[in-house]
């Protein structure tokens, strides 16, 4: 292959991932920033660089409390998703039982149920109906299980050799033994990355959890930083670097296990969950 | 495996006739089954009922009728102007988002599929926007594009008056390339899973045949990957349906005159904080069969006849 095109291609690639990039790293110079420069040398500042942000947005928005919600919220998710997520996908993958072409069909129709359709009734329902506003319990419900990763484990388990499953079955092993013993411990890596994908849901969900909590003591970080962003910045002395203090703390997480864990992002995983 | 003349065989068949050969699964199954139910399936038809009905939100424990109202909901929504501005803005939003981010995921995809030095830099670099919250970028945003921010510094005279977000004719379409930005890495992931199923092939005989990069990028790949092309058209679509976050944080609830108003919006403000949820319930079913058949459209058009 000739040179050139291979040159213009780096070219292009990290003139994109510059401008992707960019916002990220004036993000961060924006939240050190005493006051807000917004001139071109302001991007690039020498000195003057202080944490006096991070302290603001912690005295309006308790920033450890908020982190706390996001937290139980994101890991109550997690553990639904995973704990029964894992049972209906071995299920729906590897065993016979009356119901089970209707749960699937079930499984691809709930794929494409968009959420604004939900929206009034959950809403109704979970905080009028049940009483769920300003609750762990409301917040996760409506995503306690995600589907998309029911039908990411159900095709790992598919990907299983049967003879694997033929052999437990006639050492006598029960079904939960065979998907604790066998099935599970070789899809572990691929649990991993469904795990990583549903956490991002969560702790970036912003819509839902600002439906139902009114109380600030009850809000995730996203929702309590929104509410900053809306009402209090005006009044602030230096209110971005407020809010940019406040999205560093809220992206940090995410985008830490992301690179920490980017080689389990693979294309076919991704491509496997949604294709349907 | 057939079914083995053993003790007990004969009432083993007779139950696995009717719970399947494996009746543990339904056990097993079980939890997802009911909360699909309870979470999907039962709001749907109220979402329904409640589109149909005077629906309005009483004190809690009082008795109130909720007379059925017939297409009431649907006349107040497809007449009301708020409603249609909020569609007018949803195809502004779909005409610069979906052709912007179908080109330049499968651009990047196609030249990060070949590319083998700083490989790990690039792919981070393009999916970073996506893993990172919504209200977190939004923040850096309003930075970037407010009057006095470092966009306008950089345009210098060139800058727009009003700004960005405050214009009525720019609010839509910097919401517009905001998402492109932040959704781009995941359907790069998507374009570069179709690519794997390209036959290398295809590009030798081209080679042979004396066609350049260019000719096997529209007569190969493009082809190709129409079926992604097709899934990366239907979801950014229901991203843009779906759209909520970037006008109601990027542009202060709606833009000027109700510029950027989605109509996810809409159905927040009028349902929850107007109290009229069955105005609500109305338009998400209009919205939804509105994005249906777009969907439907979509298919003809991009994978060609059924």
């Amino acid at each position: 292959m000739a040179r050139r095109p291979a040159a213009v291609r780096y070219v292009v690639l990290f003139l994109g991932a510059l401008i992707f990039l960019f916002p990220f790293y004036y993000m961060l110079i924006g939240s050190l920033q005493s006051e807000p420069d917004t001139s071109i040398g302001g991007a690039f500042p020498t000195s003057g660089l202080t944490f006096g942000n991070y302290a603001d947005i912690n005295s309006r928005v308790d920033l450890v409390g908020s982190l706390i919600n996001s937290g139980v919220f994101t890991g109550g998710v997690l553990l639904c998703t995973v704990v029964f997520g894992v049972l209906a996908g071995y299920a729906l993958a590897r065993l016979q039982f009356r119901g089970r072409g209707t749960l699937f069909a079930l499984v691809l129709l709930v794929q494409v149920i968009p959420f604004q359709l939900l929206l009034v009734p959950l809403y109704v329902l979970i905080v009028r109906g049940y009483g769920l506003a300003d609750s762990y319990l409301g917040m996760i419900l409506p995503f306690a299980i995600n589907t998309t990763a029911v039908f990411v484990f159900r095709q790992f388990f598919l990907q299983l050799p049967d003879d694997l499953f033929a052999a437990a079955r006639l050492d006598g092993a029960g079904e939960l033994r065979i998907l604790r013993s066998v099935a599970l411990p070789l899809v572990r890596p691929a649990l991993l990355t469904a795990v990583l994908l549903t956490f991002i849901g969560p702790w970036n969900e912003f819509l839902w959890p600002f439906l139902i909590t009114k109380q600030a003591d009850m809000q995730p970080l996203a929702v309590s930083l929104a509410n900053y962003i809306s009402n209090v910045s005006s009044r602030a002395a230096n209110p971005f670097g407020a809010i940019l203090a406040g999205a560093c703390v809220l992206a940090a997480p995410a985008v830490a296990l992301f690179i920490a864990f980017q080689r389990q992002f693979t294309s076919t995983d991704i491509g496997s969950g949604v294709k349907g | 495996m057939t079914a083995a003349p053993i003790e007990g065989g004969v009432r083993r068949n007779r139950v696995a006739a009717f719970f399947g050969r494996h009746p543990v699964g339904m056990i097993l199954s079980a939890p997802y089954a009911v909360y699909i139910a309870v979470v999907f399936a039962y709001p749907l038809g109220f979402s329904l009922w409640i589109s149909f009905h005077d629906y309005f939100f009483a004190a809690p424990g009082a008795v109130v009728d909720h007379p059925f109202v017939g297409f009431d909901n649907y006349k107040a929504v497809l007449t009301d102007p708020a409603v249609r501005q909020s569609f007018g803005n949803i195809g502004i939003f779909l005409i610069i988002n979906v052709p912007l981010t179908a080109a330049l995921a499968l651009i990047l995809a196609v030249a990060l599929n070949r590319v083998v030095h700083a490989r790990t830099f690039l792919r981070v670099a393009f999916y970073v926007p996506y893993v990172t919250a919504s209200v977190a970028v939004v923040g850096v945003w309003l930075f970037l594009f407010n009057s006095g921010g470092l966009v306008n510094s950089v345009l210098g005279p060139f800058a727009p008056d009003p700004s960005w977000l405050v214009n009525e004719g720019l609010a839509m379409p910097v919401i517009a390339l905001f998402v492109v930005w932040k959704q781009l890495g995941f359907f790069i992931l998507l374009y570069l899973a179709a690519l794997q199923n390209v036959p290398n092939e295809l590009y030798e005989s081209a080679s042979v045949d004396g066609a350049n990069g260019w000719n096997k990028f529209w007569s190969i790949t493009v082809p190709a990957v129409r079926p992604a092309t097709a899934l990366v058209v239907i979801l950014a679509l229901i991203t843009g349906a779906n759209l909520f976050t970037e006008p109601y944080l990027l542009t202060g609830g709606g833009g000027p005159n109700g510029a950027s108003t989605s109509p996810v919006l809409l159905m927040y403000q009028r349902g929850l904080q107007q109290g009229e949820p069955d105005f609500a319930a109305a338009l998400g079913v209009i919205l939804v069969i509105g994005v249906l058949i777009v969907a439907l459209i979509n298919r003809r058009f991009i994978e060609g006849k059924d």
